[in-house]
Parts: C-alpha cells; sequence; structure tokens
C-alpha cells in the first residue's frame, strides 16, 4: 500500500487543521460574528464617534488610521483566543490530543496543526475587517490585498505565543495574567488607536519589541499608504516570534503530554 | 506481537517501571495486572512510544519503539483508560475523522463506519451527539475507534473501570470476538475475574516489578490452595487463631474477615457447623487471591 500524499511530504499536522475546520464548519455563523462583526462594530464606533473629536492623522481621517490598527488588532485577538481557550480545551479538558497522539500523530503534529489553525482565524478576521475597509470606501485598489500575508504573520506570531501559555497551562485561569500582562498593555503601547509617537520615549523603545507594533506599522503602510520605517525589519520581528513561539510550545507539549 | 526486554522509568527519582521484560505472541490475549502505582499504564504506554523509558528494547509489530513508533502505532489499536472521544463530533465523525488521522481517506472510512458501528451497537445513533451516550455506549464507541485502521494488535487501559455489569458483559463479548479473529490484545485491569475470563496469560506486577506470569488457571494452581472459606462474625479472631490452622493451609485475617486458604476445605467446614456465630462461605481459589497472596492487602493510593 502506498502512502497517501499528505503523510508521504510529512503534512500530517494538516489532519489537524482539518479536524478543527470540521468542527469550525458546523458552528460557522456564530463564529464569524464574533470574530468578524466584533471588531467592525469596534472600527464604525471608535472611528466615527471618537473620530469626530480628533484631528487627522498624517493627513487622513483617524477612522482610517484607526482601521489599519483594528485589521492588526483583530488578527491578534482571533489567534489568541483559539491558542488559548479552544485549544486548551482540546489540550486539557476534552483531551482530543490525547487521542490524536495515540494514532500515528507525534506532539509536533499537534502543535503545528493547531498553531496554524489560529493563524487562519486570525487571516478569516483581518479579511473580515479588510473587506469592511473598502466598504467604507478607507482602502482602494488592489495594494490592500497584500496585506493578506502580514495579517497571516501576525496570527503565526500570536497563535506561537497564545500555544507557549496553553503549554504551560493548569486552568483557564492562568490566561488572565497573559491578558493582563502582556494582551492589554500590547493594545495600548503597539500604536493600534493612536500613534506611538504619542507616547514618552521610553515607552516607544518598549513597543518596538512588541509584535503587534511590526504588524501595525506593515499593515498601515500597505492599506494606506503610509511610509514603513522598516518593513523588512517588522516581517523578520513577527516571523522570530512566530518560530520561536512555535518551537518553544513543540518542546512544552512533548514535555507535558510525552512524559 | 510484544517483546519488552529490561524495561526502566523513573519519575523525579521513583522508579515506576524496575526491570520489566515481558512477551506476547500474535493472537495472543495478554493482562497486565496490578494494583494502583504498580506501573501498569506506564509500561503500556512506553510500549506505544507515548512516554520514552530510561533503559529496555521494546519491539511492536515487528518495529522498534520508540524508534519507529509512529509506524508501530500505525498498525495498533489503543483503546485508553479514560475516554477522550471527540465531543464536538457525532458518533459517526469521531470514526471518520480518526480514520484520517491514520492517514485513511474520508471516502474510505465512510465505508468502513457501518460496520465499526454495528461491533460497538451503536447502529442507530450514527448521527447522535456524545453527550446523548451513556457510559458503556462511549466505551464501545472508544473500542470501535481503536479498530478504524483494522490493527492486528490492541492496547486496552482498564477497558471496563467504571461501567456496570450489563455494560462489562457487553465489552468482554467484544473482546472475546476480536480474540477470536486473531487479534493479539494486552490489556491492563485490576478486575480479577476479567483477566481470569479473557486473558490467555496474564502477568502480575507489583512496584514497578512483574512478580508473576502464566496463565489464569496454572498460576492459581501454582500459587494457592485451591479452596478458600472466607469467615466472619462474633469470635472470628479467636476461631481463627486457635482453630483454623488445624484444618487450613493459611490463614489470614483481614478486618472482620478470616480467610482460608485449604487444600480440601471439608473438614474446615465440619468444624465449622458448631460455631453457630460464625458464618462461612466457601468457594473456589481465583485469580484474585492469587493476587492478594502475592501483592498483599495494604490500600494503594
Amino acid at each position: 500500500m502506498t502512502e497517501p500524499l499528505i503523510e508521504r511530504l510529512g503534512l500530517r499536522f494538516l489532519h489537524v487543521v482539518g479536524r478543527n475546520f470540521l468542527v469550525w464548519r458546523k458552528l460557522m455563523f456564530a463564529s464569524m460574528i464574533g470574530n468578524m462583526a466584533d471588531p467592525i462594530i469596534y472600527l464604525v464606533g471608535l472611528g466615527v464617534g471618537l473620530g469626530a473629536f480628533m484631528p487627522t492623522i498624517g493627513g487622513m481621517r483617524y477612522i482610517n488610521f484607526l482601521a489599519g490598527g483594528m485589521l492588526c488588532f483583530s488578527a491578534m485577538n482571533s489567534a489568541t483566543f483559539e491558542a488559548l481557550y479552544s485549544a486548551f480545551s482540546r489540550l486539557k479538558v476534552q483531551r482530543t490530543w490525547e487521542g490524536i497522539m495515540h494514532a500515528p500523530m507525534t506532539a509536533a503534529d499537534v502543535v503545528l496543526g493547531e498553531w496554524i489553525w489560529a493563524a487562519l482565524k486570525a487571516t478569516l478576521s483581518g479579511t473580515a475587517m479588510l473587506v469592511a475597509m473598502y466598504l467604507l470606501g478607507i482602502a482602494h485598489g488592489w495594494r490592500p490585498l497584500l496585506v493578506m500575508p502580514v495579517v497571516l504573520l501576525i496570527g503565526l506570531a500570536f497563535s506561537g505565543l497564545g500555544l507557549i501559555m496553553t503549554s504551560m497551562a493548569r486552568s483557564y485561569e492562568f490566561f488572565i495574567f497573559y491578558f493582563t500582562l502582556l494582551i492589554t498593555p500590547m493594545m495600548f503601547l503597539s500604536g493600534v488607536f493612536y500613534p506611538r509617537a504619542a507616547l514618552p520615549h521610553a515607552i516607544q523603545v518598549i513597543g518596538a519589541f512588541l509584535p503587534l507594533t511590526h504588524g501595525a506599522d506593515l499593515a498601515r503602510g500597505i492599506t494606506l499608504g503610509m511610509p514603513m520605517a522598516h518593513p523588512w525589519l517588522d516581517v523578520l520581528v513577527l516571523a522570530a516570534y512566530a518560530t520561536c513561539g512555535v518551537s518553544l510550545s513543540v518542546r512544552l507539549v512533548e514535555r507535558r503530554l510525552l512524559k | 506481537m510484544l517483546q519488552v526486554r529490561d524495561l526502566h522509568k523513573s519519575y523525579s527519582g521513583t522508579e515506576v517501571v524496575r526491570g520489566v521484560s515481558f512477551g506476547v505472541a500474535a493472537g495472543e490475549c495478554y493482562g497486565l495486572l496490578g494494583p494502583n502505582g504498580a506501573g501498569k499504564t506506564t509500561t503500556l504506554r512506553c510500549c506505544l512510544g507515548l512516554t520514552a523509558s530510561d533503559a529496555g528494547t521494546i519491539t511492536l509489530a515487528g518495529l522498534p519503539v520508540p524508534a519507529a513508533a509512529r509506524a508501530a502505532r500505525a498498525r495498533t489499536g489503543v483503546c485508553p483508560q479514560f475516554d477522550n472521544l471527540d465531543p464536538d463530533f457525532t458518533v459517526a465523525e469521531n470514526l471518520v475523522v480518526y480514520g484520517r488521522y491514520f492517514g485513511i481517506a474520508r471516502r474510505v472510512m465512510l465505508e468502513r463506519v457501518p460496520r465499526l458501528l454495528e461491533f460497538a451497537g451503536l447502529e442507530d445513533k450514527a448521527a447522535s451527539r456524545l453527550d446523548t451516550l451513556s457510559g458503556g455506549m462511549k466505551r464501545r464507541l472508544t473500542l470501535a475507534r481503536a479498530l478504524v485502521n483494522d490493527p492486528q494488535i490492541i492496547f486496552l487501559d482498564e477497558p471496563t473501570t467504571g461501567l456496570d455489569p450489563q455494560a462489562r458483559h457487553l465489552i468482554w463479548d467484544r473482546l472475546k470476538g476480536l480474540a477470536a479473529s486473531g487479534r493479539t490484545l494486552i490489556l491492563t485491569t485490576h478486575f480479577m475475574d476479567e483477566a481470569e475470563r479473557l486473558c490467555d496469560r496474564v502477568g502480575i506486577m507489583d512496584r514497578g516489578s512483574l512478580i508473576a506470569e502464566s496463565a489464569p488457571r496454572a498460576l492459581i494452581g501454582a500459587q494457592i490452595e485451591p479452596h478458600v472459606v472466607e469467615i466472619f462474625g462474633d469470635g472470628v479472631r479467636e476461631f481463627a487463631r486457635d482453630a483454623a490452622p488445624r484444618y487450613a493451609q493459611r490463614v489470614e485475617v483481614t478486618g472482620e474477615t478470616a480467610f482460608c486458604y485449604c487444600r480440601d476445605a471439608a473438614p474446615l467446614l465440619e468444624a465449622l457447623q458448631g460455631q453457630t456465630a460464625l458464618r462461612a462461605l466457601s468457594r473456589a481459589a481465583n485469580l484474585e487471591d492469587v493476587f492478594i497472596k502475592l501483592t498483599g492487602r495494604d490500600i494503594r493510593d
């Protein structure tokens, strides 16, 4: 018997992506509303309401500036929630990962699959934002479409970070630390809602190390045509977070489940 | 089908498996028995390459583990101690999705599902959600799921723990069917009646070592007197101390019961006729008596 293609190419993690997709498909509409409608409501609400009191930023309306940030913010949130709460349910509550590993699948297959799946959900949220940007007349032409790989990369970065937390978590409460100490401050340090130049210099330096900062700079540059200081550095930082995150998660899950 | 040689495994300084060796031939049903914490589950996990051993060699389905654990697992079925069925899927979807992890095409799985459901006695539950199933149904589905890849060797970790008698009998019936079809079964259990019913050979593990290994009947014959009289009631301690040793080869008192192991139970039963305060239960020796003799009566937690 010849091996099927996925097995022959060593892409077994796709079975995990496929499993999650089948589950997602069942609850597609509820899930889409949460993932897609929510950030769009924020964009319109803050952009129109708050935007009325705001000066233009770099010559553009506030809602335009905000949209570039919200695109990344919604991708980050989608990836984070999936890699934390949903993945942890499958790891601990449902023992789904354990079951999968009784088949000819390894911890690395499972973690890679979850990593990519969470990033795909982030991409879906980002796509919804991008569609909203076109509909609201914020994005024009084909160039903003080039942001999609960036959104995927943001998804991979936050999914990798989230999986590290998941592989160390004993209960859902553990994730509160991650949100309070990392995700929430990041939201304000990375220039999602206002330009980072508004912040004291020392805080800007901290922001320069955060993945969301680099995602937001790239996204604004591509979708809105804002000047980008060092786009390749941005890509490199996101890619570093993504690869370090996933490789560390694989090690941690191996240590947790294969003892 | 399975060869384990001199397996060792420690957790943070405590050796939980201490040089275990055993082999299971094709078509055999082998039972690994032992009190809680004896190292049964750890041994099974090592065999599947789910736990890295510290020393020892394992060959499963002709392949070295852990080096070729993935390929070995592809030829193996696993029915774990704790249900890890996928609650996000229906009964039939659980089987189809699990087959995908073995690289079995969806189309092929859809053909296999009716037979697997029939095996599990869940023909009319194909589209049911998992939370509508009873514990026995879930266990049968787990067992059916272990067969998606049509394995020749199946590992079962405490397959009937937590089930009611009807559900246990149904599982036993299915396991006997699998054994009759020539498959190799390796199970852990602490139900001695289960081991006696199902296993061609059993190995008794205690504190990380295999302390006895044989066919259940042979083990009973070799290790223990054929008759057991259990005595309880007022004055049982005195009777066990003064009178019982005259009739029984071994007498053990635990709590309010005296266990008398006899080559011939008749004289003891006769002596008990005059003891109106005592009640007695006479029965044949079973694997549980051997187990208790070898592993002691202490509670293991």
